[in-house]
């Protein structure tokens, strides 16, 4: 009954760590590795025309959704032009508006992406589209491809791929050169095949877009094919008939119109760049976080003052080294002085480094313990010969950080960093034991200690885990319910296997 | 071999700290009935209470001001015993065996030196202050008669007092050793501290071979006397005295420790809520066959007395018990 309990506590606290830490880890791209970048591409259009004498009105298509992309963010940059964002046919497009202008004119507009898989094609169903009226001899052309096609197709997908093989052929025959010979762009290209798709009532239509890698001045826009097959909408290469987009594809606008009208101006001439920056994968699992409305950001330690996040930086891997020291004590039976003592001890050792910190504890420890002993023959009460160590280990300290200082050992000033209290009371309980059991009992619990705050060091100090804790403090749920379940684990100790040794000899 | 295999262990029966802890100690020994065995001055009145014996308590200190009563109130003694009131562990005892014919305020140790009325202040002193009890907290220290030890033990004990720890579990007599100080010891009968831990046998209070450190032995390492077959005197009261335990502190799982006086007899020195687990390996024998047997026979009704005998019945050492050869031919 009572272990049922801590089962399903510990399940329970498992299960809402882990939740908590696969979305912010999977749905909002936190990363679990330390400094990892994420690629971001801002991708710049400028518009440049001669004003005319009148009022000047621009339109541009500008990314609606994209596929395999989500925004970071977006501006445009022009001198006293109104701007305002509308919804058209073909998606989201921007306008800019003067009463007035002067000379030529560029116009920027610039959006700034990062990949995320999980930017999913969430458009609509589009209606079926008219049956367009072709004249002949077009129109017999188109009948007898089509209908040639339809034999090697079962679906709407394969239809499509059989159809762009065929407008493809090398050497095409009389009907397809009759339909391609008039789609000079490869956006007139997807337009005709559009068009004899729409023959069939197949939604389909250009997208416009941009293989996004490295830096790209005057970067080249790439038609691909997008049909609907009543379910989904999918992508096909209009020069393969392979379905597929490629890869860093990202889709700017949609549809037929032109990208660029400019109503009271000319000579227009629009110019993409691409640019690829790398930000640290926090903030834009941070900005993710934000766009979706997401609370959970609002308690992030990354949302602390950056002094404060030093600060739980340490704090939050104390879980890490108490679970560390419930391992040492229950599971190999290591005995330490006092229950937290190794972990606190850990903790200096952050400042001091291992090696130094193992040196100068050793060193304090057994200063201390001399003066101690000295100390006995005063015969001291109890509560002023706590004080007198304490005094004796601050000063101690204080020669250790002089004279290391005098021989320009940097490390040793950060003695400063040891918990003095604990070491007073480490001093005082290792004297007692000494005289009560025996150096060799007192010298294995120290041992014991400095073993365990070691451990508790190196773990702690993984940069890996910091991190991971650090990012995702919902994973210490997950640290509580292993202590939980440790706290029920009644089986041996490792060195009861060798205590208990004796029994097994018969 | 280093190590031995958790599931020798098991199959051993040995019961491990861990289980000890979590299925013994926190389930039958409620927390609030641990100042009845902490404090030792408790454990005496309630022990005194239920009419059983304990060494004569002559005083007991509890504020820094009364340190300087001791000697007033050992003025008539030559021998006595101090101890603090909630220590553990054995340590901060301090057993005064006899006092300077010429300088009255100077005394013997058991251990043979010699200490002054002074230093047995001081020691009061930082009894009181705490440095001997569990987490440093306020302490009183105990006056008391100091046990003079039966011969049965004089063969097999370096100074210091033998004392025999019954393992009394939900009232029943279970597992008992007898612990024989050493020269290591200091002579304290602390097995931690380099005690000689000998198991006992329940039925007949007869010891069985003994266990130092984690080695077992046969002879004592200071004074080479055999120490198996040693019969203890009064066991039937001493197996009485430790169920009673039960009754007295209310704690399903206690260690009881006595001493046997020349004159007096089985007395009750200490109670304890964590009995240690050596007393596995001095018996050479797992807890857990026992544990499950009080178990299965466990009568809420039954007197310590009853417990007793069920005890000396059931728990008997093997080669006692074992089946006759006759018995095995039959099967």
């Amino acid at each position: 009954m009572n272990q049922r309990y801590v089962y399903g506590l510990a399940a329970l606290l498992a299960i809402t760590g882990f939740a908590f830490f696969f979305y912010k880890w999977q749905i909002l791209g936190f990363p679990v590795t330390k400094n990892l970048q994420t690629s971001v591409y801002t991708i710049e259009s400028s518009v440049s025309f001669e004003s005319g004498p009148g009022s000047i009105k621009v339109k541009l298509l500008i990314p609606t959704l994209t596929p395999g992309y989500r925004m970071l963010n977006e501006n445009s940059v022009s001198r006293g032009y109104g701007f305002t964002v509308n919804y058209g046919a073909g998606g989201r497009e921007a306008q800019w508006t003067i009463r007035r202008a002067d000379g030529p004119q560029t116009i920027y507009y610039r959006i700034s992406v990062y990949p995320d898989s999980y930017a999913k094609q969430s458009d609509t169903t589009p209606p079926f589209p008219p049956i367009p009226v072709i004249n002949e001899p077009f129109r017999t052309a188109i009948d007898v491809l089509v209908s040639d096609v339809e034999e090697q197709s079962a679906d709407t997908a394969s239809f499509t791929a059989a159809l762009l093989r065929r407008l493809n052929e090398a050497s095409p025959d009389p009907n397809v050169e009759l339909l391609v010979a008039n789609a000079a762009t490869p956006a007139d290209f997807v337009e005709t095949v559009t068009m004899i798709l729409a023959t069939r009532k197949i939604p389909a239509r250009a997208i416009h877009g941009f293989i996004l890698q490295g830096r790209q001045r005057d970067a080249e826009p790439v038609t691909w094919l997008e049909i609907h097959d009543s379910e989904r909408w999918r992508y096909f290469n209009p020069r393969t008939g392979e379905e597929k987009l490629p890869d860093n594809f990202f889709v700017w606008w949609r549809g037929n119109e032109p990208l660029v009208t400019v109503e009271g101006g000319s000579s227009v001439q629009t110019n993409f760049a691409v640019q690829e920056t790398h930000l640290d994968a926090v903030t834009i699992a941070e900005t993710k976080a934000d766009q979706k409305g997401t609370s959970l950001i609002d308690f992030s330690l990354y949302s602390l003052p950056i002094r404060t996040q030093a600060v739980y930086s340490v704090i939050i891997m104390i879980p890490i080294g108490a679970f560390v020291m419930v391992i040492m004590r229950n599971l190999i039976g290591i005995e330490s002085f006092g229950t937290f003592m190794p972990v606190l001890i850990a903790l200096a050792f952050r400042e001091t480094k291992l090696l130094w910190g193992i040196l100068l504890f050793i060193l304090l420890v057994a200063l201390g313990l001399s003066i101690r002993f000295l100390l006995e023959r005063l015969r001291l009460l109890l509560v002023p010969r706590l004080c007198a160590v304490l005094i004796v280990v601050v000063m101690l300290m204080t020669g250790v950080s002089l004279v290391s200082n005098q021989l320009g050992l940097e490390t040793g000033l950060s003695v400063a960093l040891f918990p003095m209290v604990i070491i007073s009371m480490t001093i005082e309980r290792m004297s007692v034991m000494w005289e009560e059991s025996g150096p060799a009992d007192a010298i294995r619990s120290g041992l014991g200690s400095l073993v365990i705050a070691a451990i508790a060091y190196m773990c702690m100090g993984t940069s890996w885990l910091e991190h991971l804790i650090f990012t995702f403090p919902e994973l210490l749920l997950v640290v509580l319910a292993m202590v939980v379940l440790l706290g029920r684990y009644t089986g041996y100790r490792l060195v009861e296997l060798r205590r208990f040794r004796a029994l097994d000899d018969t | 071999m280093i190590f031995t295999t958790p599931k020798r262990l098991n199959e051993l029966g040995v019961l491990g700290i861990n289980e000890r802890n979590s299925e013994y100690i926190m389930r039958l020994n409620p927390r609030r009935l641990y100042p009845c065995v902490d404090d030792k001055a408790i454990t005496k009145e309630l022990a005194l209470e239920a009419g059983m014996a304990v060494p004569e308590l002559y005083s007991v200190i509890s504020h820094q001001g009364e340190v300087r009563e001791f000697a007033e109130v050992v003025s008539e003694l030559d021998s006595f015993v101090i101890k603090p009131a909630r220590g553990s562990g054995g340590e901060g005892i301090l057993v005064i065996t006899a006092r300077s014919k010429r300088k009255r305020d100077t005394f013997r140790l058991s251990s043979g030196l010699l200490i002054t009325e002074a230093e047995i202040a001081f020691h009061i002193s930082n009894t009181v202050s705490g440095q001997y009890s569990l987490g440093g907290t306020p302490d009183k220290a105990l006056l008391e008669y100091c046990v003079r030890f039966d011969p049965v033990f004089e063969g097999v004990s370096y100074q210091g007092v033998p004392d025999i720890r019954v393992i009394v579990y939900r009232g029943y007599p279970m597992m008992a050793m007898v612990r024989l100080p050493t020269q290591a010891s200091d002579g304290k009968a602390n097995l931690h501290q380099g005690a000689v831990g000998a198991g006992v046998d329940m039925s007949g209070g007869e010891t069985l071979t003994g266990v130092l450190g984690n080695r077992i032995v046969d002879e004592h390492p200071d004074t080479g006397a055999l120490i198996s077959g040693l019969r203890i005197p009064q066991w039937d009261f001493i197996l009485q005295s430790a169920a009673r335990g039960y009754e007295v502190t209310g704690l399903g799982y206690l260690g009881v420790d006595m001493v046997i006086d020349r004159d007096l007899g089985p007395l009750i020195l200490e109670m304890n809520a964590r009995p240690g687990l050596n007393i596995q390996i001095a018996n050479g024998e797992g807890l857990a066959k026992r544990l499950a047997r009080i178990d299965a026979i466990y009568d809420p009704k039954a007197t310590p007395a009853e417990r007793a005998r069920v005890a000396r019945r059931e728990f008997a050492a093997e080669r006692q018990t074992s089946i006759p050869f006759d018995a095995v031919e039959a099967v």
